[in-house]
């Protein structure tokens, strides 16, 4: 149903449809509006049956997961930054475990500083976690990824997660399609656990592994996320067919045919590029941009088959992996590889700075002209960074950076 | 009071008291021919372990008060790791390992779902050693029994980090020598004044059930795990399980040791409801904690070279607050 709603709202919805039968609920900014209104659904009874458990951490909230997966229980928790770092332990083993959690992370940046606005270094951090990674663009997407992401969780028997940009989605209220229920039975049949806690067929799981079966078993994820590549397409392609609309995918290219530049991001920040892009045609400059949709599995062919025939290749990236750069950027390269091409990275966007059109332009046009650095920070004040390794410079006890930057900004207001 | 408690075992030189002494409604469940034996040999536990006992007698009984349907959850540790190198299993139920210190919240996991499928006839066990369930499962524990989740939760304790080689946790007594806690320095072994009772503290959640126990009482230990299995919501069942190799004592010792423990005042073995003691098991044959620490190597540095007379009377001022505080001496005591 189209409805003027909050981003948060209409994912909680269409979890709902889902019909989760067990959702383990904590706290933290932007995630919170999800499991809130998951809370009413479920208590008003509009949702059941399922439990709704408010637990006492992040880790909790997965091991409570962990638990009911394992029993045969449709189960969904929601987090983002601080949240999904104390849950780390417990991704890695409901992966492990190959549960098909569905978890959706409203990305947000992690401290220290600690910033709530958006980035995506939290679920960066999680990229080999065995977790599937799923990006959305827009509000219509990240509601129409979770329905997908159940059926390819239940499918492969591995967790996935729905990344969407905290506040820029979560908190945006616009004209969203909302799935309705009977679409979503027709799409997503019921949960049929391929390994479950039953006393009359008792199995063991979680048993220890040793050097004798670990590579194998390690292969085996792998092996699945592998079979993913194949999944992930299809399953969207059945989306659209009982929907109506196109959502998810691997990858989504835009005007990439003929384009000499592309550039390559996830998430919300594609909605700007694409309109910069479009600017940059009615200019007569050469230029497209790829998104991808999953991140984990990473679609080298796919990446390969869209960049292979450009020119230059700027990477755009809502995290910094500290001391080499890009992390996005890595995987582009490694799906580029063999092919000769100019490739730049661009962190841009941390701790919810405002990627802009105007900054946008400036970058690519530099980018064409060749005149950006291989890893470039968008929009970075350097002359506040310069004067704050000047007083790191000058004493040892210069004190805390963060604190010394915030006062130069505030000083020189 | 069950029945089974409400017959007396005089022990007589010998602590042995057998089924012939009862009715076979009576007897234990450990002597059924039948039971469910959920952990089944073959494992790979030291001799004389405390702990695959005491997972035994507990698992036997859950399954024989829930008709056989129990799903154990279990937290890393040596229970965990000697029961299942893989391909083999010693587990005869249902039977999930996560973490180490989510066993809690996973078994709450396992117990909202059977509750959303309207399995209510399928019961939840929770386990872990004490580093699991004192130290680093307790925020989970606590979330557990703070939401009355219907999980019994069983915590075996050996008093240290057994599994990566006897480190100190906040379950280890004062001056027991633990890896992390050597028999060196001015005040050998660990320190007096840390530590932490987790019944009380689970007590003080006031949830419906908390016991103690030790394999020493396996009548006293079934009971407990009947009663609790006869309850909803959260429930806590800590039982005292000797460790062969992190005390340092013989394994044909394991079940004399608790009983010792037991029987010094240091391990109070009671029941409580709601958050109030309502019974406790009687002291009748008291013994100095001497007796108890005195076959423990762990303890060796009390004795040797000579004995540390002031630190003994500061462990037996723990066992008798211990019986003060719980009323633990027997009215009619055995010479
Ligand atoms: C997060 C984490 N930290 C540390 C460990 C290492 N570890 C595994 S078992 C264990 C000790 C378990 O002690 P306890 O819970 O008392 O059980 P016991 O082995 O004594 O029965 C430790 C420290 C781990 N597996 N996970
Ligand atoms: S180390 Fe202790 S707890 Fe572990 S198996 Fe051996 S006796 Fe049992
Ligand atoms: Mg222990």
């Amino acid at each position: 149903m189209l409805k003027q709603t909050e981003g948060s709202r209409a994912v909680a919805e269409t979890v709902a449809y889902c019909r989760p039968e067990v959702i383990a609920a904590y706290p933290i900014s932007p995630q919170t509006h999800i499991v809130e209104e998951l809370s009413r659904l479920v208590k008003s009874g509009a949702l059941k049956p399922c439990e709704y458990v408010n637990v006492e951490s992040e880790f909790a909230a997965m091991s409570l997961c962990i638990g009911a997966s394992a029993a045969g229980a449709r189960a969904y928790t929601a987090t983002a930054s601080q949240g999904l770092l104390y849950m780390v332990e417990a991704l890695y083993n409901a992966s492990g475990l190959g549960l098909p959690i569905v978890m959706t992370v409203a990305n947000r940046a992690i401290g220290a500083p600690i910033n709530i606005w958006n980035d995506h270094s939290d679920a960066m951090s999680q990229r080999d976690s065995g977790w599937i990674q799923l990006y959305a663009r827009d509000n219509q997407e990240a509601a129409d990824l979770h329905p997908q992401a159940f059926r390819l969780a239940e499918e492969l028997s591995l967790p996935v997660m729905v990344c969407m940009d905290g506040f820029v989605l979560t908190h945006a209220w616009e004209r969203i399609e909302v799935p309705e229920q009977r679409q979503v039975d027709a799409f997503l049949p019921p949960y049929e656990p391929r390994q479950v806690l039953d006393p009359d067929e008792p199995v063991s799981i979680g048993a220890m592994v040793g050097p004798e079966a670990f590579t194998e078993v390690r292969y085996l994820a792998h092996a699945k996320q592998m079979q993913a590549l194949e999944a992930i397409p299809r399953v969207a392609e059945d989306f659209r067919r009982v929907f109506g609309r196109a959502s998810g995918g691997l990858v989504q290219p835009y005007l990439c045919e003929d384009a000499e530049t592309i550039v390559v991001a996830l998430g919300s920040v594609l909605g700007t590029i694409c309109d910069v892009v479009d600017e940059m045609r009615g200019r007569g400059v050469r230029i497209g941009a790829l998104g991808i949709t999953s991140f984990r599995p990473f679609p080298l062919d796919a990446v390969r088959k869209v960049l292979g025939g450009a020119r230059q290749v700027v990477v755009l990236e809502r995290a910094l992996a500290v001391g080499i750069g890009g992390i996005v950027s890595a995987n582009v390269r490694t799906a580029l590889s063999g092919i000769q091409l100019d490739g730049r990275t661009v962190i841009a966007g941390l701790g919810g700075r405002a990627i802009t059109k105007a900054s946008l332009h400036r970058l690519f046009d530099d980018a064409i002209a060749g005149r950006l650095e291989p890893l470039t920070f968008l929009d970075l004040d350097t002359g506040l960074v310069e004067r704050e390794l000047a007083r790191m410079a000058r004493t040892r006890r210069s004190g805390p950076s963060a604190e010394n930057i915030l006062r130069d900004v505030g000083s020189n207001r | 009071m069950s029945a089974a408690q409400q017959v007396n075992f005089y022990q007589v030189g010998t602590f042995a008291a057998g089924n012939r002494l009862l009715g076979p409604e009576l007897q234990s469940d450990q002597s059924d021919p039948a039971r469910a034996n959920a952990l089944t040999s073959g494992h790979r536990a030291c001799q004389g372990c405390g702990e695959a006992l005491g997972a035994r007698y507990v698992l036997d009984a859950a399954q024989r008060a829930a008709g056989g349907k129990v799903i154990a959850v279990n937290a890393t540790g040596c229970l965990e790791v000697f029961s299942t190198p893989y391909p083999e299993t010693s587990w005869q139920l249902p039977w999930l390992h996560s973490l180490f210190g989510n066993a809690p919240a996973v078994a709450a996991g396992v117990a909202a779902a059977l509750r959303a499928k309207g399995r209510t006839d399928v019961r939840v066990v929770g386990q872990g050693g004490d580093g699991g369930s004192v130290d680093i499962g307790f925020g989970c524990l606590s979330g557990m029994f703070e939401r009355g989740d219907d999980v019994l939760y069983v915590c075996y304790d050996n008093e240290a980090y057994m599994n990566t080689g006897v480190q100190r946790s906040g379950a280890t007594p004062p001056a027991a020598r633990t890896a992390t806690t050597q028999a060196v320095g001015e005040e050998p072994g660990a320190a007096f004044g840390q530590g932490k009772s987790l019944p009380l503290i689970a007590m003080a959640h006031e949830i419906p059930y908390v016991a103690t126990a030790t394999v020493a009482g396996l009548r006293d230990l079934e009971a407990k795990v009947h009663r609790a299995m006869g309850m909803r919501g959260a429930r806590y069942l800590h039982v005292l399980v000797p460790c062969p190799l992190g005390w340092g004592t013989a394994s044909c010792d394991t079940v004399r040791i608790a009983r010792l423990a037991e029987q010094s005042g240091l391990f109070p073995v009671f029941e409580a409801e709601h958050g109030e003691v309502t019974d406790v098991t009687p002291i009748r044959r008291r013994v100095p904690v001497e007796e108890y620490l005195r076959p423990q190597k762990r303890y060796a540095h009390l004795f040797e070279p000579e004995p540390h007379t002031d630190v003994i009377a500061r462990i037996q001022r723990t066992a008798d607050r211990n019986i003060a505080r719980f009323g633990l001496q027997a009215e009619e005591a055995v010479p």
